[in-house]
């Protein structure tokens, strides 16, 4: 198809909430025969870190102490009833009982629809982070040029 | 020309559309995709998108309650 519908997400929060909206887009755009990119940014790149939990992930001292306070997918608060940590566990035992899909559920059915992901070049060298440290899934590191031409023709949305 | 089933009655958006992809993308050419679907948001866009990515539907009936049974052939 020539005229491909596409949608292009910019991930820039790290909470759960946010990035399962990012997410959901992502998959459900994906499912219904949309090309979809996602380029995480600054917060957003904790969504993509290898390491899910709390690691010290960093080139020094500084952002390696960020690495750690800011975590990994399963680390990411909730920008609402975060109740010190217990809100995304909540958030989760809800989505399981009601049988909505969690957000790891999603990142995997986003890979598994081949949905692209970035990162940002500029922000992780701020925070200390290589490609080496996110999944593998991730295809690339770019800057701002190369996401304006690669969503170009197609939605694009903040998050 | 086998027929494979899915049954997204208890799914929520996405996983809806997204289980009717993968499992799209896993049959062979040619074969049928039974899925069994409720009424609402599934019904009204997973025909419509399987439709809008090129492939068939054969059918849609009524099988009970809000459960509709919709056949794509790949």
């Amino acid at each position: 198809m020539a005229d491909k519908k596409k949608l292009s997400l910019i991930a820039f929060s790290g909470e759960f909430d946010k990035l399962t909206a990012v997410f959901t887009l992502a998959t459900g755009a994906a499912a219904v025969g949309y090309e979809v990119n996602i380029f995480f940014t600054f917060w957003g790149l904790d969504a993509i870190k290898k390491k899910k939990g709390r690691s010290f992930v960093g080139g020094n001292w500084l952002t390696k102490l960020f690495g750690f306070m800011m975590g990994g997918l399963s680390a990411t608060p909730t920008s609402r009833f975060n109740f010190f940590g217990i809100g995304p566990k909540i958030f989760r035992s809800l989505m399981k009982k009601n049988n909505v899909a969690t957000l790891e559920e999603l990142v995997d059915a986003a890979n598994a629809l081949g949905v692209n992901l970035y990162a940002c070049e500029m922000a992780m060298h701020v925070l200390g982070l290589e490609q080496k440290d996110f999944i593998h899934e991730v295809k690339d590191t770019l800057g701002v040029a190369t996401f304006l031409e690669i969503s170009e023709g197609g939605r694009t949305l903040f998050i | 020309m086998a027929v494979h089933t899915l049954d997204i009655t208890k799914e929520h958006c996405p996983m809806t559309f997204v289980k009717t992809k993968l499992k799209l993308a896993q049959i062979p050419e040619g074969d049928v995709l039974e899925v069994l679907l409720t009424e609402g948001e599934p019904l009204n866009n997973v025909p419509r998108s399987a439709t809008e990515q090129g492939y068939k539907v054969l059918s849609i009936d009524h099988v009970e309650g809000n459960v509709h049974k919709v056949l794509i052939q790949k």
